[in-house]
């Protein structure tokens, strides 16, 4: 399996080096690859179907607990089909869609990858690396969507898309980090066992509010829903693939995934209906206001995105199986309406429903692909829509409480749904052709096949929805449901309630079709409220948030060292001050254990102490540099006094030799300046003192505590066993922490580098030109 | 002892801020070795200071007979002096640099050199 | 400050101090000092003579250029370093020759650890060196 995932990161990779070859007629072969991946999960249906669970694993970074474990049950069985199979259709369509683009090679490349990443994604069986996929398709869908980077809106949009789905993908981790750790694994398969404990925890609210968070953003339920109206500036292919059939599902996927592990909960069930219901229902009242082909299929593929998000509210065995159908029904009906579009705005140029109309008579075999795309969209009979929307009546009246609002509202959005299916599916072949499109002709073959498979597609499963129950269903409702659930698919299922209100639902909205045309003006009339609408709102956040921080960094970063210095020093002293003298443990200093002050310490201390001050105090610079170094020389003697011959040494010939670097330069180096103000310098000196203050107070706290000195007396004990030398310090440096002092020497090279080349270097024509 | 020590670091910390904090150039070299030397004294004290127990094994035997003082911080403060050197006279020449470059040693007036960059 | 008292002193300095230098390189492991101290010391030796007899003298003194002391130092501690790797020991083991006989029997046991000391040195007195040659000649 992790040879299914790379091979769509290695095809990008190939694509780096070899895509000028695939720009043009080379580029269909690259649908071999999503086809033999298709071919490769088709094979494992059988084992899947008998409740075989398929798991391989590769270690990673096992200190993290992060291993690559993958796992093959009915859900993720049923996505990589949805991921490889509609992958290889739209990969063999761009082939023509796209053809002869400069950029074609790399279009494929992110193809490649968000394949790669949407597998990675839905066969993870480790949280850690569900996310790392996570992020990856919502990257590979920013440069999707930003393909035509010329155009600013199409910038725009990737730039929100990524901003939304990258805020749900920091959710995600947020809330797998929380999960794993009240959980004590990252591994999902064994989370289902503790899904107990973890509804008994205290951090189950925000478990599951930020996995909502991810779903909700990614799968783009309202109010995060209207960065997908924008993906669709990206190429047709784009939106079929990513952004209706499988990245927008991911957020599905999580959802029914972690059902088994933290749903059948109030908190899980109520969020889920009614937020799904509302996008739903928001959704797709907003597609009766779009002109735009694409407009509509975004808001209804939003629309039934809220269905199976309500549906997974519902949680019943009935509404599970729904949404596992729903599934395959929206895939295989929105990627033909996708298509179909795409195809129409390739031959004619427009996606404008306001202006098509009559191309049947230019393009007959497309208008049957819509046409049965369109009635599978409206749950006609024999097509797989009317299979789906029976099972979705069926969940909501079978729920014990409000079962008739909920009906109600799954009927209403099915109207609209229906609407936007027959907006695109069948209004721009009916009617009169124009004079501007009787020179239309049909697509070339690459086109037109792969919307006509699926629509064939969705045509058999409607008529014999039998033979995906048992191989493809099941298992997926066995899988988030829980083992041994009762799935059979009927077309037919006699006179009953559920067929009345299916009834229902095809005349309102065959009615609705005929009396409400697309207009221009309705979508103008709805573009007053564009102020209030989540969108609009967020990019005012977005604009606000940027204006706060540039006033925050010029606050801030106004480029005066002292202020940068000054506000560290400032909250140094206020945090660490406050926790010294707010924890009581009162100053447990032992004088007793501290030695005596004899009087060349005395001395010692007071020559410092006076030089400290000529330093601070100095009118020249050499009277600094003289104190400075008798600073030098009181350090070197207390090093002296307190058994540290080797540090005595050393202080003692650095301090020569700063001196002597101190005087060798003093004359080229600018005077000494005493710019700043009596008040300032007032202010500094505070400041300056309460930190010193706060070090001396710190060190004595340091001091009153135990010392631990076990690696120490390792070192000691060990200086003359293992490494033949007595002089312990010497030892230390050469040859226990050896690399170190390897690295350092290293470092001091790089100064001593440093300082030639800045002395050395010629001055370049403008800075000559400064000194002159 | 050790108060008169961990006095003297304060003060050392304290003037080498103070420094730092001056807008002339060279007062800022001077401010960052006052506060390494601040900081070595820190570590130094520290580790526990104690005297005529320097941290070399006597000549006849194989390890410590007696006390000893640590000798971890010394070999830490060891490398760190020698560091600093180099720190040193690459800050000073970084400002002989900046200092002709710029043609202002005011650290007020050298806040947008990107100009120059 | 090229008084004939530090000239003449200078000329005798810097062989005495040399001397003491590389002595307190090679005792670092029994006693105090070692590759840091000595490096120092001996970068030391050579500046003083730099001041009495002017920075040309001594530069013909010492021949090359000290900048090249530093990558003859890092290469000899990295060797020593990676000395032990051919016997099968991590990077950086010390590795111990034999005992000595008497006359030399004073150096303490020789090691990879003493090659390592002397790299040390090498850097240390090229690097203060560069340092402080560059600055004085740009002056």
């Amino acid at each position: 399996m992790l040879a299914a995932i790379l091979s769509g990161f290695l095809f990008s990779l190939f694509l780096v080096v070899a895509g000028k070859y695939f720009r043009g007629k080379l580029a269909v072969l690259s649908a071999i690859i999503p086809l033999g991946l298709f071919i490769y999960f088709f094979s494992f249906i059988g084992r899947v179907s008998n409740g075989e669970v398929i798991r391989q694993s590769y270690e990673w970074v096992p200190s993290f607990g992060l291993n690559l474990h993958f796992t093959l049950d009915g859900l993720s069985l049923l996505f990589s089909l949805l991921i490889t199979g509609i992958g290889f259709l739209v990969f063999a369509y761009t082939a023509s869609y796209l053809k002869g683009h400069s950029y074609l090679d790399r279009f494929y490349g992110y193809l490649g990858i968000f394949m790669g990443a949407m597998l990675g994604l839905v066969l993870s069986d480790n949280l850690l690396s569900m996310f790392l996929f996570w992020e990856l398709t919502s990257i590979s869908s920013f440069f999707l969507i930003g393909f035509n980077n010329t155009s600013e809106a199409s910038r725009k949009s990737a730039v929100l898309a990524l901003a939304i789905t990258g805020t749900g993908g920091f959710l995600l981790l947020a809330g797998a980090l929380l999960l794993g750790s009240v959980a004590g694994t990252y591994s999902i398969s064994e989370m289902l066992s503790l899904s107990g404990a973890i509804a008994q925890s205290e951090y189950y609210l925000w478990i599951v509010l930020l996995l909502f968070g991810a779903a909700f953003t990614k799968s783009a339920q309202f109010p995060f829903h209207f960065w997908l109206p924008g993906a669709m500036k990206a190429p047709t292919p784009v939106s079929t693939y990513l952004h209706s059939a499988t990245m927008v599902k991911a957020g599905i996927y999580l959802l029914l995934r972690f059902t088994p592990v933290l749903g059948n909960t109030e908190l899980w069930n109520t969020t889920l209906i009614i937020v799904g219901g509302i996008t739903m229902f928001y959704a797709a009242v907003h597609t009766l206001f779009r002109t735009d082909l694409k407009g509509v299929l975004a808001y209804s593929t939003i629309s039934v995105l809220g269905l199976l998000v309500f549906l997974i509210g519902l949680g019943t065995q009935y509404a599970l199986t729904a949404a596992a159908v729903y599934i395959i029904v929206h895939a295989l009906y929105k990627a033909t309406l996708f298509l179909v579009t795409g195809i129409i705005d390739h031959e004619t140029g427009t996606r404008d429903i306001t202006v098509l109309s009559g191309l049947r008579k230019v393009m007959w075999p497309v208008a049957i692909i819509g046409f049965l795309a369109a009635i599978s969209s409206a749950g006609m009979p024999p097509t797989v829509g009317f299979v789906g929307k029976d099972l979705v009546y069926e969940a909501t009246l079978q729920m014990e409480e409000w079962s008739v609002i909920l009906t109600i509202i799954a009927i209403a959005t099915n109207i609209l749904v229906l609407y936007a299916g027959f907006v695109v599916g069948i209004k721009p072949f009916t009617g009169k052709l124009p004079e501007d499109y009787s020179k239309v002709h049909m697509p070339p073959m690459l086109m037109w096949v792969p919307p006509a498979i699926l629509a064939v597609l969705g045509l058999i499963v409607g008529v014999f929805p039998s033979i995906i129950d048992g191989p493809l269903i099941k298992p997926v409702v066995d899988a988030v449901g829980g083992a041994g659930s009762e799935v059979h698919l009927k077309l037919w299922h006699g006179f009953n309630l559920v067929l009345l209100l299916s009834a229902i639902t095809l005349a309102v909205g065959i009615t609705l079709y005929f009396v409400l045309k697309p207009s221009a003006k309705r979508e103008e009339a709805i573009a007053k409220f564009e102020v209030v609408s989540p969108k609009n709102l967020v990019t005012e956040f977005g604009r606000n948030f940027r204006k706060l921080s540039e006033v925050w960094t010029g606050l801030f970063q106004n480029g005066f060292l002292r202020n940068y210095v000054s506000t560290i020093i400032l909250f140094l002293i206020l945090l660490v001050g406050y926790s010294l003298f707010t924890t009581d443990r009162g100053f447990p200093l032992d004088l007793t254990s501290f030695s005596r002050v004899t009087y060349y310490e005395m001395v010692i201390m007071g020559v410092m102490f006076l030089s400290v001050l000529f330093v601070v105090g100095a009118k020249s610079r050499l009277t600094a540099v003289v104190a400075m170094g008798i600073v030098g020389y009181a350090i070197c003697l207390l090093f002296v006094i307190y058994s540290a011959p080797d540090l005595a040494m050393t202080q003692f010939s650095i301090d020569t030799l700063t001196v002597i670097l101190f005087v060798l330069v003093l004359s080229s180096l600018p005077k000494y300046l005493s710019i700043t103000d009596y008040k300032m310098r007032i202010k500094d000196g505070i400041l300056s003192s309460l930190f010193g203050i706060l070090i001396t107070l710190i060190s004595l706290e340091v001091l009153a505590e135990p010392v631990n000195k076990e690696i120490s007396e390792f070192y000691a004990d060990n200086a003359y066993v293992l490494a033949h030398g007595k002089n312990v310090v010497n030892v230390i440096l050469v040859d226990f922490r050896g690399t170190d002092t390897l690295i350092e020497i290293s470092v001091l090279t790089v100064a001593a580098l440093g300082v030639f080349s800045l002395l050395k270097l010629r001055l370049r024509k403008d800075e000559r030109n400064i000194n002159d | 002892m050790e108060i008169l020590l961990a006095i003297m670091v304060g003060t050392l910390y304290a003037a080498g801020i103070y420094m730092i904090l001056r807008r002339s150039l060279v007062k800022l070299i001077i401010g960052i070795i006052l506060l390494g030397n601040g900081a070595n004294l820190l570590i130094f004290l520290l580790g526990r200071i104690a005297k005529g127990q320097p941290p070399i094994i006597p000549e006849a035997s194989k390890t410590f007979l007696e006390a000893y003082s640590d000798p971890l911080p010394q070999a830490l403060i060891l490398t760190a002096i020698v560091i600093s050197f180099g720190l040193q006279s690459f800050a000073i020449i970084l400002v002989k640099r900046a200092h002709k470059v710029v043609k202002t040693d005011d650290l007020d007036e050298m806040n947008a050199t990107d100009e120059y960059s | 400050m090229r008084t004939l008292i530090l000239k003449t002193a200078s000329n005798y300095m810097l062989p005495l101090l040399l001397v003491f230098s590389v002595f307190i390189l090679l005792r670092g492991h029994y006693l105090p000092g070692g590759g840091f101290v000595g490096g120092l010391i001996a970068s030391i030796a050579f500046v003083l003579h730099a001041f009495a007899n002017g920075l040309e003298t001594t530069k013909e003194l010492i021949r090359i250029h000290p900048g090249f002391l530093m990558p003859t130092g890092l290469g000899l501690a990295f060797v020593s370093g990676i000395g032990p790797l051919f016997t099968d020991k991590p990077f950086m083991t010390g590795l111990w020759f034999p005992e000595l006989p008497p006359p030399l029997s004073v150096l303490g046991n020789i090691g990879t650890a003493l090659f390592f000391d002397i790299g040390v040195y090498f850097v240390v007195l090229g690097v203060t060196l560069t340092i402080i040659f560059s600055i004085s000649e740009s002056t």
